[in-house]
Parts: structure tokens; C-alpha cells; sequence
């Protein structure tokens, strides 16, 4: 072997070396946060902590049930708005690449996709709360489905891009109409890719304190009315973790862990069920 | 299984549909968001609704609590700022606010109908300092104080500093200011604390409740000013009393209008608070004449319209904000001494039962 | 290409009655005519989804104009009285009412370009770890699982663990190469922002490398070429719009992260002097004060904030398209 090759092989191993460096120092700083809210909350986690509401200050105990509920619930509307209008969305632009509207449309997304939180927060405020005269855990949904859309639009697109032209075509060619072709054929095909996107969408306003603020308010109690105020985790633990008590204290750190526990099970589910979904095709 | 899928796909189809025709006009709906007013407000009387200052959470969650069990009533206050609770009392989309600053003539006539400030709580800022050299506690005066804000004194050994704490050995560490970078009551009461005593600091920074200061960190939050003192040596920060008793912070003794240095506590805030109160209850505790009060600490106020019949409230929702808000003065004020918030002097308690009198539902008194 | 799928279904379904009638079955004639009739609803279907997919596109139009339209109507009383100098002007002071916006600006894309400078690498490295030299295996698995949960982590645990961890770090970090050791200020913010953003262009460089065709790098590898050859000659020109379209994602995020960056950024309305200085962003400002505002005016500059927030981020965007599609291109 020539010395050049010699020198070629050796730069090759010696970035794969380096790449592989790289990438695991990326961990690290996860490794650091999981270690640091798992012992700050794990001591504080129990049955009584997820079934109770919090108690006011000066007495120990009480728990985040209110706030559990109200984040399923908030996260859960915001997903039954964005899912549908994100992956037809994201259908719209991979199926008019060229049209001036799909332009516009795909630049809105990408637009959407910077504006901070907390504007969103504030034009949900003027658009739900300020007309309808109240509070509402819709409005905070409203503003987390906004938040969540262009995730799921441009996974939804870009997975869709990927899926060779060959396969629409086949499936046009047995006589499908465009709609089942669509929804039977293309979107089955990319499903990992936006479940992955919708995931996404999730872990990213799960912790969203911003836009809630001034939609989804808050509440001490339990509250099912998605018309009234709610509680959510991320609220909770912006409230609690600045206070000077030490119960609240506790209650943030474990709520924290309890939202980080939940982000890593819905990661898993993710996981199981794309797994599942390339298995059947 | 073919017929599922059809039914599951026209499920889709309208669902899709639904949701984005109510995105369409939702949308459409916000070229007038700007100024309308409210039509329809919080009308179902199971929950009174409020908001406002933070430095009340604790106190008022441990007090609506409370009420809760003797009254079966709810109340929800979130902790969304004072600034904002006056805004969502503007917005009529709360029944109450709660500020730890009286509202100015800007604000007042943004309002719709006139509004009443009934005093709930007094409060105190503390200087906390990180000096782990230093043993006794720190004594500090006015003119002091507003030099080391202003960037003046730079020196924990600057000659100003040792001519007050006699015997103390101070070390040559520079002075790093910590404050409050989100705006916040505490920052009001301080900054309208220096603006008294200092005439350079009312010229250049002015009080607010976030201003242009020359110099320092900025932390987010009582624990984020906290956090900037107790991990820089050399640090000083203002905090609320009760964050700095509950995490057993070092905090000076501040001398007062009358000479006295006064070392923050429930005791010597709540004497500041025990003077006379104008009948609309808005003064500022800041530099108080009370020779045993501590000079920086002020009350904190809960905000209601003066006239209650507005949107489609009720006379009986009326009634029962009234009469929280007439518990919250008298047989709240047990649970403020074991939170550290100073409880309410009785002539300021009659001021404030004066004020509640004069609200009215539809131009009657609610409360007799 | 829709059109003759339509075309041929009509008249295969017109077709259909005259024999059916000759066999004169009347079980026959029923399922013939579901047949018939499930046709037309499919071609009707067909109408109403292609209808809802425009819908869509429209909406977010209308979504982001009325984002735009709301935040100019609330800070019309700012633009009023303030008029351009908003922009640069240097001094922040809510309580004379002097609003100017450009410390922000600066702040803002200060820690944002740093951040992307410092994830680059990162993200490149992971992507190319998981979509070339290991796209299979635990060891990827839990690498993929774990820099996807990175995109998970709440920003407001981002700032926490900001604040106890990195802060003191970096202080000692500037202690040491002797500036004013604070701790926050924009290296740090940058730096909790660089891991945040390492997902967002990993994972679409990952799914745009492993979508390489394998021909073309088993040509390369035929012509001799070494591992590391194959990625920078083959890999990197083949998916060079994905990547970019990746590290814009992370721009964007960047850009409008609030929690974590208010939280070790300084939050000083100075311009800051130099990247170990405390500032603020424009995201930081309205986090911190939106909610004491308590003058008109000044609820109206922040939202003229969240304004000039959301032109920049367009902006980028725009400049970020004219690219990709350059590229695409070439």
C-alpha cells in the first residue's frame, strides 16, 4: 500500500473517530439533566402525589392531580386540532410543489414554525379569550395546536417527499381515486416519519408555559370544562418553582420529573408503534 | 374491513373540515381583535376568578383554601403578574386583580368604570448579600444603598461601607448587583424606596417596576436574583422577606427615616404599615415614618370595580366577591404570620372595610 | 393525471346496467348499483378532500397574516409614538418611556448564530453517525432515542439546569481567561441553546443521509474511495438542501426560545460588549416584562417586539428558501 493510501485510510478512521466523539458528547448534557430532576423529584413522586391536589402553603403533602389532568387534556384538543389540519397540510404542499398559493402556504409554515411562544400566547389571548370574555382551556389549545402545526406539516412534507413517485403511480394505475391513493397508499407509507413529526410536535409544547398563561390560566381545582380555566403541569411548575416555600419547591421538582417521565413514555410509544407500523408494510 | 376504513375516512374527512372552517373564521374574526370590548363575561357563579401579583400567591392560596373549607366556595387566582392583573381587570375577564402597586391616572382611565384598591397584605424587600468573610451583620444607609445601585460604590471595602459597619473587617471584593430582570411588585417597592431617598436615583432610573438599571445582573424571578447572589461572592440582591427567611439568606439592617437601623421582619413591617392611610388606601410604605418600621416594604392591594353590575354578573356573584374579599381583611389575616407576610394593622383593616362599603351592584351598597 | 381515473370509472359503471339486466339477477342488480352509487361517492370524495387540501394551504396563509395583523394592530399606540427610531434606538427605560428595541436585536441574534455555530458540529456528527457509519444496532438506538429526547426536554428545565450547572461552569470557564466572571450572559445562553437545537437538524440530516441511494456510494466505494471520501464527495452534496433546511429549523428555534435563555442570558438592557457580557433577547424581554407591564404604551412596545421578533424570523426564513432552492438547483 502506498503511503497514501496509508494516509487516506487513516484520516477516514481517524473522523469516524472523531464523528463518533462528537456525537456522544451530545449526550452528555442530557445524561446531566435526566440525573439532576430524576434525584431532585424522584423522592417526592408517589400515589398520594398523583391523585391529590395541591394544598396551599404551610401544609405538607398534596399533589398535581389537577394539573395531570388539565395537561392531558389541554395537550390532548390541541392534538385532535393539529393532527388532521397538520398532515393534510403537509399533503397540500407535497402534492402542489408548484402552485403560487402552496408557495405561500409552505412559507407561512416556515414562518410559524420562529414565532415564539409567548406571541402566540399573546394573539391567542386577542382572538379567544379577549372576545369570548373568559379564560378557557380551549384557548390554550388553540394556541399549542398552532405551535404544533408546522412540525407536523413539514415532517408530514418532507416524509411524504422521500416516497419514490413510483408508488402513487402504481396505485393510480389500478384505478384508486386521488383520495385513496393518498390516504391508503401514501400516507400509510410515511406514517413513522409524521408519527415522529406529531411526537415531536407534543414534546414541544408539553412544556410550553408561554402561550397558557394568558389562555389556559391555571386552576387550584379540578376541571374537565375544556370552556373554563385549567391547570397544566408546565404552569404548575413556573408557579411553584420560584416560590420561597418548600413545599411548592417540591411539588415543581417532582411535576417536572413527572412531565419529563411523560415526554419519555410518549417517545417509547412512538417508538412501539412505528416499529409495529413497518412490520405490517 | 373495507367498510371501516371508509367510514373511518369520512370521520376524517369532516372532522378536517370542521376544524378548518373554525380555524377560517377564528382567523378572520381577529382583524377586529384590536380594541372591542368584552360582550360576555365569566357568567356561571361556581368559581370567582382572579389574578395579579405574584408576591400574593402563597398567601392567597393558603387563605382561598381555607374559605373553601368554611364556604364550599372556589376561588382561582393565578399568579400572572400585577401589571397583567390590572390589564385582565381592564379586560374584565377576572373578577378581581390584585397589584402590589396602586394603579396610576394612565391606568385608571383605561378603565371602564371607576375601580377600588382595597389594601390586603404588606410586604418587605431585604438586601441579601454574599460575603462568607463577614460574621456580623451588615448595616446599611440609604445614601449607601443608592450609591451601590447607581455603580458609585464598586468596593465591598470603599470607605462609605466601613464609615457605617465600625469593627467589621470588610474584604476588597467588587460589588456585583443582582436584580430582577422580569417586572415585578419587588422591584416597585425598591426602585420607589431609592427614588425617595435619592435624588440622583428618581432622576436617572425613576421607580417602576422594571427600569433601566445601570448596572448588574439581571436573574428571572426571586430564585433567579437568589441564585446570582448565593453563587457570586461579593454579590447583593434584593429579594423578598420570605424567600430570604425560608432559604436562611444573610440580609442587612437598612436605617430607617428616623435613624434606626431595622433589621426586616414581620414585626417591623408591619409596623411601617401601622400609620394613617388615606381613605383610597394608596400610599406608598416605602420610608416610613414609624421610628420601628422597616423603610422598604409596601402593601399589597386586591382590585374590584367600584360598581359590580357590568357584562352579566350577577348580584349574587357580586355578593360573594364582597364578602371573600371582606374575610380576606379580617379572619384571613391569621394564616399571614406563618407565611412571613406581615398582617394588617386594625386601623388600616377599618379603611379597608370603609372602601368594601362603598361598592355597589346596580348603585345599591352590596355590604352593609 | 386525475382525469382519466375519473373518466373510466364513468363509463365502466354505465357499462355495468346493461349486462347486469340481461342476467336479470336481482341480487345482482342491488350490489351493481351500491357499486354505481359508491363510485360517485368516491369521485364526490375525491372533490371535497382535494377542496379541504386548499382549504389548508389557505389557512395557514390566513393563520400567519392574522398573526401579523394582530400584532400590528396591538402595537399601532407603540409605532405611533415612537415611530422607526424604535429600532435602534439604545436605550430601554419603560419608566421614561424611552423603548429601543436594538440591544435585543443584537442580543437575540448574537446568541442565535453563536448557538448554530457551536451545534453545528454536533448535529452533522450525530447525523452522520446514525444515517452512515451506524444506522443500526443499540448502540444507535440509544443514541437516536436519546438526542430525540433532547428535543423533548421542556425549555424551562433547560433554564434550571442552566442556572445550577453550566452557569458556574462557564463562570469559572471566564474567570480563568480573564473576564468578569458572571457566569450568564450570551455564552451561556448560547451554549444551552447549541444542545437544544442539535436535534432539530440531526434528525433530518439523518433521514436525508440514509436516503442516499446505495449505487452511488457503492460507486464510489468501487472506485477506491475511503469511508470518509464517500460521506464529504457523496453524502454531503447529495443531501446538502436537507441539511441546510435542518440547521434553519434549528435557526428557528433558536431565534424564539424564551424560557431557557431569560433564564441565564443576564437580562441587562446594556448592548452587550462582549460574548461573555449578560444581555437580553427580544423573546427574553417580553418573557420577563410582559406581565408587569403596566403602562399602555409599554405593553405595546413589547408586543412591537413580538413584531419585529416575527418579521426577523420571516426574514430568515425567506433568505433560507432563496438558498435551499438555489441549491436544489445547481
Amino acid at each position: 500500500m502506498s503511503n497514501l493510501v496509508k494516509y487516506r485510510i487513516a484520516k477516514s478512521s481517524a473522523l469516524k473517530i472523531f464523528t463518533i466523539f462528537l456525537a456522544f458528547v451530545c449526550v452528555v448534557p442530557l445524561i446531566f439533566i435526566l440525573l439532576y430532576i430524576i434525584r431532585a423529584g424522584i423522592t417526592k413522586i408517589n400515589w398520594h402525589f398523583l391523585v391529590n391536589i395541591p394544598k396551599p402553603v404551610g401544609e405538607s403533602g398534596g399533589g398535581i392531580a389537577n394539573a395531570l389532568l388539565g395537561s392531558m387534556i389541554i395537550i390532548g384538543v390541541a392534538a385532535l386540532i393539529a393532527i388532521p389540519v397538520g398532515i393534510l397540510g403537509g399533503i397540500y404542499l407535497n402534492e402542489n410543489k408548484k402552485s403560487r398559493l402552496a408557495y405561500w402556504s409552505r412559507l407561512c409554515v416556515d414562518i410559524l414554525q420562529g414565532v415564539p411562544s409567548i406571541v402566540i400566547g399573546i394573539v391567542a389571548y386577542f382572538w379567544l379569550v379577549k372576545p369570548l370574555g373568559g379564560f378557557s382551556a380551549l384557548s390554550g389549545s388553540v394556541a399549542l395546536a398552532i405551535m404544533m402545526l408546522p412540525i407536523i406539516i413539514r415532517s408530514t412534507e418532507e416524509t411524504l417527499k422521500l416516497l419514490p413517485d413510483s408508488l402513487k403511480e402504481a396505485a393510480f394505475a389500478l384505478g384508486m381515486p386521488f383520495h385513496r391513493v393518498i390516504l391508503k397508499v401514501i400516507v400509510p407509507c410515511g406514517i413513522s416519519g409524521i408519527l415522529s413529526g406529531v411526537i415531536l410536535s407534543v414534546a414541544r409544547i408539553a412544556g410550553e408555559t408561554a402561550p397558557l398563561l394568558f389562555t389556559a390560566f391555571g386552576n387550584p381545582y379540578i376541571s374537565t370544562n375544556i370552556t373554563k380555566p385549567m391547570q397544566s403541569l408546565p404552569l404548575l411548575i413556573y408557579n411553584y418553582a420560584t416560590s420561597p416555600y418548600n413545599d411548592w419547591l417540591d411539588l415543581a421538582w417532582g411535576a417536572s420529573l413527572i412531565l419529563l417521565l411523560w415526554v419519555l413514555l410518549l417517545n417509547i410509544i412512538t417508538k412501539l408503534t412505528t416499529r409495529r407500523w413497518k412490520v405490517q408494510l | 374491513m373495507k367498510r371501516n376504513f371508509f367510514k373511518s375516512q369520512h370521520l376524517l374527512l369532516a372532522s378536517a373540515l370542521l376544524v378548518a372552517f373554525s380555524f377560517a373564521s377564528c382567523s378572520g374574526g381577529s382583524g377586529s381583535g384590536g380594541g372591542t370590548d368584552s360582550t360576555s363575561s365569566s357568567s356561571s357563579s361556581d368559581a370567582l376568578i382572579g389574578a395579579g401579583s405574584t408576591f400574593d400567591n402563597p398567601l392567597f392560596s393558603k387563605m382561598f383554601s381555607e374559605y373553601n373549607k368554611i364556604n364550599g366556595l372556589k376561588v382561582n387566582y393565578q399568579s400572572v403578574g400585577s401589571g397583567a392583573g390590572i390589564s385582565q381587570l381592564t379586560n374584565k375577564t377576572v373578577d378581581f386583580g390584585a397589584s402590589d402597586a396602586p394603579m396610576n391616572g394612565k391606568q385608571d382611565s383605561a378603565l371602564a368604570a371607576p375601580a377600588l384598591h382595597i389594601p390586603v397584605t404588606a410586604g418587605a424587600v431585604v438586601l441579601s448579600y454574599n460575603l462568607p468573610e463577614i460574621k456580623d451583620t451588615l448595616l446599611i444607609t440609604p445614601s449607601v444603598l443608592a450609591d451601590i445601585f447607581l455603580g458609585k460604590i464598586t468596593k465591598w471595602d470603599d470607605p462609605k461601607i466601613a464609615a457605617i459597619n465600625k469593627g467589621v473587617k470588610l474584604p476588597p471584593t467588587g460589588i456585583v448587583i443582582a436584580h430582577r430582570s422580569d417586572g415585578s411588585g419587588t422591584t416597585n417597592i425598591f426602585t420607589t424606596y431609592l427614588s425617595k431617598v435619592s435624588e440622583e436615583w428618581s432622576s436617572k432610573v425613576g421607580k417602576g417596576s422594571a427600569v433601566n438599571w445601570p448596572v448588574g445582573l439581571g436573574g428571572k424571578g426571586n430564585e433567579g436574583v437568589a441564585g446570582s447572589v448565593k453563587q457570586t461572592p461579593g454579590a447583593i440582591g434584593y429579594i423578598e422577606l420570605a424567600y430570604a427567611i425560608q432559604n436562611n439568606m444573610a440580609f442587612a439592617k437598612i436605617q430607617n427615616k428616623s435613624g434606626n437601623f431595622i433589621t426586616p421582619s414581620i414585626a417591623s413591617v408591619t409596623a411601617a404599615a401601622n400609620i394613617t392611610i388615606p381613605a383610597d388606601s394608596k400610599i406608598s410604605l416605602t420610608n416610613t415614618d414609624a421610628p420601628d418600621g422597616y423603610p422598604i416594604s409596601g402593601f399589597s392591594w386586591v382590585l374590584i370595580y367600584k360598581e359590580q353590575k357590568y357584562n352579566d354578573r350577577s348580584a349574587d356573584r357580586a355578593t360573594k366577591l364582597l364578602k371573600l374579599i371582606s374575610w380576606v381583611i379580617h379572619d384571613g389575616q391569621q394564616f399571614s404570620s406563618a407565611l412571613n407576610y406581615a398582617p394588617l394593622s386594625p386601623n388600616v383593616v377599618s379603611v379597608g372595610d370603609a372602601i368594601l362599603k362603598s361598592a355597589t351592584f346596580d348603585g345599591k351598597p352590596i355590604l352593609q | 393525471m386525475d382525469a382519466p381515473v375519473e373518466k373510466d370509472m364513468m363509463t365502466r359503471s354505465s357499462e355495468i346496467p346493461m349486462r347486469v339486466i340481461n342476467s336479470a339477477k336481482a341480487s345482482e342488480v342491488v350490489n351493481t348499483i351500491k357499486r354505481i352509487k359508491r363510485s360517485y361517492r368516491q369521485i364526490r370524495t375525491e372533490n371535497v378532500f382535494k377542496k379541504t387540501l386548499v382549504i389548508i394551504g389557505l389557512v395557514m396563509v390566513i393563520l400567519v397574516f392574522g398573526i401579523l395583523l394582530t400584532l400590528v394592530v396591538e402595537s399601532l399606540p407603540s409605532i405611533k409614538a415612537l415611530g422607526l427610531k424604535y429600532l435602534w434606538g439604545k436605550t430601554w427605560d419603560p419608566v421614561q418611556d424611552v423603548y429601543g428595541a436594538f440591544p435585543f436585536l443584537l442580543g437575540t441574534l448574537l446568541t442565535s448564530f453563536l448557538a448554530l455555530i457551536i451545534s453545528i458540529p454536533f448535529s452533522f456528527a450525530v447525523a452522520v453517525f446514525l444515517g452512515e457509519y451506524y444506522p443500526k444496532g443499540w448502540l444507535s438506538d440509544f443514541l437516536k432515542n436519546t438526542v430525540e429526547l433532547i428535543a423533548a426536554v421542556p425549555s424551562v428545565i433547560y433554564g434550571f439546569w442552566g442556572l445550577a450547572v453550566l452557569v458556574p461552569i462557564v463562570r469559572s470557564f471566564e474567570s480563568k481567561i480573564g473576564v468578569e466572571p458572571v457566569g450568564v450572559g450570551i455564552f451561556s445562553s448560547s451554549l444551552i441553546l447549541a444542545v437544544m437545537i442539535i436535534p432539530y437538524a440531526a434528525s433530518l440530516g439523518r433521514s436525508m443521509i440514509q436516503m442516499v441511494p446505495s449505487q452511488l456510494k457503492e460507486g464510489a466505494y468501487s472506485l477506491g474511495a475511503t469511508r470518509w471520501e464517500v460521506i464529504r464527495s457523496v453524502i454531503f452534496p447529495y443531501t446538502k438542501s436537507g441539511l441546510f433546511a435542518g440547521v434553519l429549523l434549528s435557526l428557528g428555534r433558536a431565534l424564539g426560545e424564551t424560557m431557557a435563555v431569560t433564564m441565564v442570558i443576564g437580562n441587562t438592557s446594556i448592548i452587550p460588549k462582549s460574548i461573555f457580557a449578560p444581555g437580553n433577547t427580544m423573546a427574553s424581554v417580553i418573557a420577563n416584562q410582559f406581565t408587569e407591564a403596566d403602562k399602555p404604551i409599554y405593553v405595546s412596545a413589547l408586543i412591537e417586539l413580538g413584531l419585529v421578533l416575527f418579521l426577523v424570523t420571516v426574514i430568515i426564513n425567506v433568505i433560507g428558501k432563496k438558498i435551499i432552492s438555489r441549491f436544489t438547483n445547481e
